[in-house]
């Protein structure tokens, strides 16, 4: 990434999605998007490939019903045998309840804390805020200005087409903040 | 596009507001001083409460003696206001959860402060097992830890504790459900807000959010993923609730019918419950233009449906009494009916099943204060419900000899009002401290106004 980025701000979400979209068709590189809620569609526009945390999800809750399952089965039937109405030791049906619920758990928990560690969502983070409004009403473009041919003039030329309010030029910072 | 899918359905957002009016009205309550109404409503809450926290610790100071059961009816109010609270929790996590699944947008209303009540509900539930311990500073002896007595396990094979797990999983996702969903507005309340303690406090809870893009997809994926885990979480809850009663021995609780039964039952109390407090949420903090008449129509009529199906379940229940031949589940049903707590089953059968049919009038549907009345008494139907499976399934058992009455006491009836107090306590503190309404998630579910490019540019400029 170079150091200079343009930023464009938008009011609404079809213009946002319809910018982002001639963007990178015309082959620049998007930095990133910002937006008061999800714009669904945006994700193509950019680019981005589907989140891959289903697959955290799906592994947590197989080692929570596998382990549950396990730890009962052991707990039950081998470490202290517990007859209970002369029903088997190791009887599978009565298991799958408590299993299911770990599996669950694991789950859910293992797929937000997999969430907030690849977007490093942290308590006390201090993000910058680009402009306050994003979290409101306001869309923001970030474009890449890495390219040789980066011609500022008609790229915003073409950001304005999308009405976009704003197109402004920034330095980015080594930390990875705008200036 | 968006404009022809708006004029097709009634809007979901009444009032031409733009984007930055909806941050703006549901905000706005948090702003305010809270009004006179706000303050009587809490202090008679906490009065509540008070009473409740009394009687919790009398009782836990002398013993569950302190209460009405013996030795035929071991189980009663305690247990009847456990499956109550529990089953109201269950409709929050359907609006939030299996509607979401089902792209219903008009929850996105309603979600917040139904997963809310989904939480101070399933709170409320857990005191009643835990103090019917007799000994509730022994509860975590229900956890599976290595201990010195052996280390002698839990018993896995018990759907008492499988209860544990279900509830203590449920509490566990609803709570992280509701908080991934405050995230975006626990940001927008921090951005909107001017340097001092709610603006500290809100960036800390919402991690640094900063609407990015490529959070907000991981962040739509892991929403979709809790749903789907919350759906079937729900329905094992209730089942497994159920299951406390099916795999005994006793007639009017054996049967098959159960998990179905309490599911559908458990929705239809619960959503009794969001709309009691709709009705009275969208008044007080002037929120009419979201929780609009067509929420409270469709929420009617979900309703209505649960409630023909918790009726067909009673008439299947006999059903079934008729056709096992077994006089011992004959005799249950009809005492049930009969007996000397027909009154409370037919209380329940008039609150439940009949009343409910009103719904099916669309003028009845939008008059505000027949629906009101109409869901205070499914909340009352619903506790009359679960009063009737345990009371009248135990009092009369196998040994005439060994019939009994029962009837609580003051103490335990000072337990149920301090769990409405602990419910009603939290729900009005969350008005006060959270946006009701998720507003990320109505802003990009409701259809609202645009205003002409030209109008904006100028206001940015100026800005």
């Amino acid at each position: 990434m170079s150091d200079r980025v343009l930023l464009a701000t938008f009011e609404h979400e079809d213009d946002l999605l319809a910018a982002t979209d001639a963007v990178r068709r015309s082959g620049f590189k998007i930095v990133d998007a910002f937006t008061p809620y999800a714009v669904h569609g945006l994700e193509r526009a950019m680019g981005l490939r589907p989140s891959r945390l289903t697959w955290v999800c799906f592994l947590c809750g197989m080692i929570g019903v596998l382990g549950m399952l396990w730890f009962e089965h052991w707990s039950t039937s081998i470490d202290w045998k517990l007859d209970v109405g002369g029903k088997p030791w190791n009887s599978l049906p009565s298991d799958v309840p408590v299993a299911f619920e770990a599996a669950v758990l694991l789950a859910g928990f293992g797929s937000v804390f997999a969430l907030l560690a690849v977007s490093r969502l942290f308590p006390g983070k201090q993000p910058q805020i680009i402009n306050p409004r994003v979290t409101d009403d306001r869309f923001l473009l970030v474009i890449d200005e890495a390219d040789a041919g980066f011609d500022t003039a008609a790229v915003r030329k073409m950001l304005q087409e999308f009405h976009a309010l704003a197109v402004e030029e920034k330095i980015t910072l080594p930390g990875g903040d705008l200036q | 596009m968006s404009d022809v899918h708006a004029s097709l359905r009634s809007p979901l957002v009444t009032g031409d507001k733009t984007i930055s009016d909806v941050t703006r009205d549901i905000c706005a309550p948090m702003d305010r001083k809270p009004t006179a109404l706000w303050w009587s409503a809490f202090g008679l809450s906490l009065t509540a409460l008070i009473v409740g926290v009394a009687a919790v610790w009398y009782q836990i100071a002398t013993g569950i003696g302190t209460w009405g059961l013996n030795k035929t009816v071991g189980w009663a109010f305690d247990i009847t206001n456990f499956v109550f609270w529990v089953g109201i929790g269950h409709a929050g996590t359907l609006i939030s959860a299996v509607l979401f699944l089902f792209r219903q947008k008009w929850r996105t209303a309603v979600n917040r402060s139904a997963e809310a009540m989904t939480l101070f509900a399933v709170m409320c539930a857990g005191i009643f097992p835990l103090i019917h311990m007799g000994r509730p500073w022994l509860a975590f002896w229900m956890m599976p830890y290595p201990n010195t007595r052996g280390p002698l396990w839990v018993n896995f094979k018990s759907p008492l504790l499988w209860d544990v797990f279900a509830i203590s999983t449920y509490l566990a996702i609803s709570a992280v459900f509701w908080y991934v969903g405050l995230l975006p507005d626990l940001a927008t309340i921090r951005d909107r807000s001017e340097p001092g303690w709610r603006k500290r406090i809100t960036s800390i809870l919402c991690l640094g959010w900063n609407g990015s893009a490529r959070t907000w997809l991981r962040y739509e994926t892991v929403y979709l993923l809790l749903a789907g885990l919350a759906t079937p979480l729900v329905f094992s809850v209730h089942t497994i609730v159920s299951m406390d009663f099916a795999t005994a021995v006793i007639p009017g609780w054996h049967t098959t019918i159960f998990p179905p039964y309490f599911v559908a039952g458990a929705i239809f109390s619960g959503l009794a419950m969001v709309l009691t407090l709709m009705i009275i949420a969208r008044k007080v903090m002037q929120l009419e233009d979201y929780i609009t008449m067509t929420h409270i129509d469709r929420m009617c009529k979900l309703m209505m449906s649960m409630g023909c199906i918790v009726g067909l379940a009673y008439g299947t229940e006999f059903f079934m009494a008729f056709y096992s031949g077994n006089g011992y589940e004959q005799f249950v049903f009809k005492n049930r009916a009969l007996g000397p707590f027909a009154w409370a089953y037919w209380t329940m059968v008039s609150c439940n099943v009949l009343i409910p049919q009103l719904l099916w009038s669309r003028k009845l549907r939008s008059t505000l204060p027949v629906v009101f009345v109409i869901v205070i008494l499914v909340n009352v139907g619903m506790w009359f419900e679960r009063f009737v499976i345990i009371v009248t399934s135990l009092h009369r058992d196998f040994l005439p000899s060994s019939w009994a009455s029962y009837a609580p006491t003051s103490i335990e009836i000072a337990t149920f009002v301090g769990s409405f107090g602990l419910f009603f306590t939290c729900f009005l503190i969350f008005c006060r401290i959270a946006p009701v309404i998720a507003i990320a998630e109505i802003k990009g579910a409701a259809h609202l106004k645009k205003r002409p490019p030209a109008e904006s540019i100028t206001e940015e400029k100026a800005a």
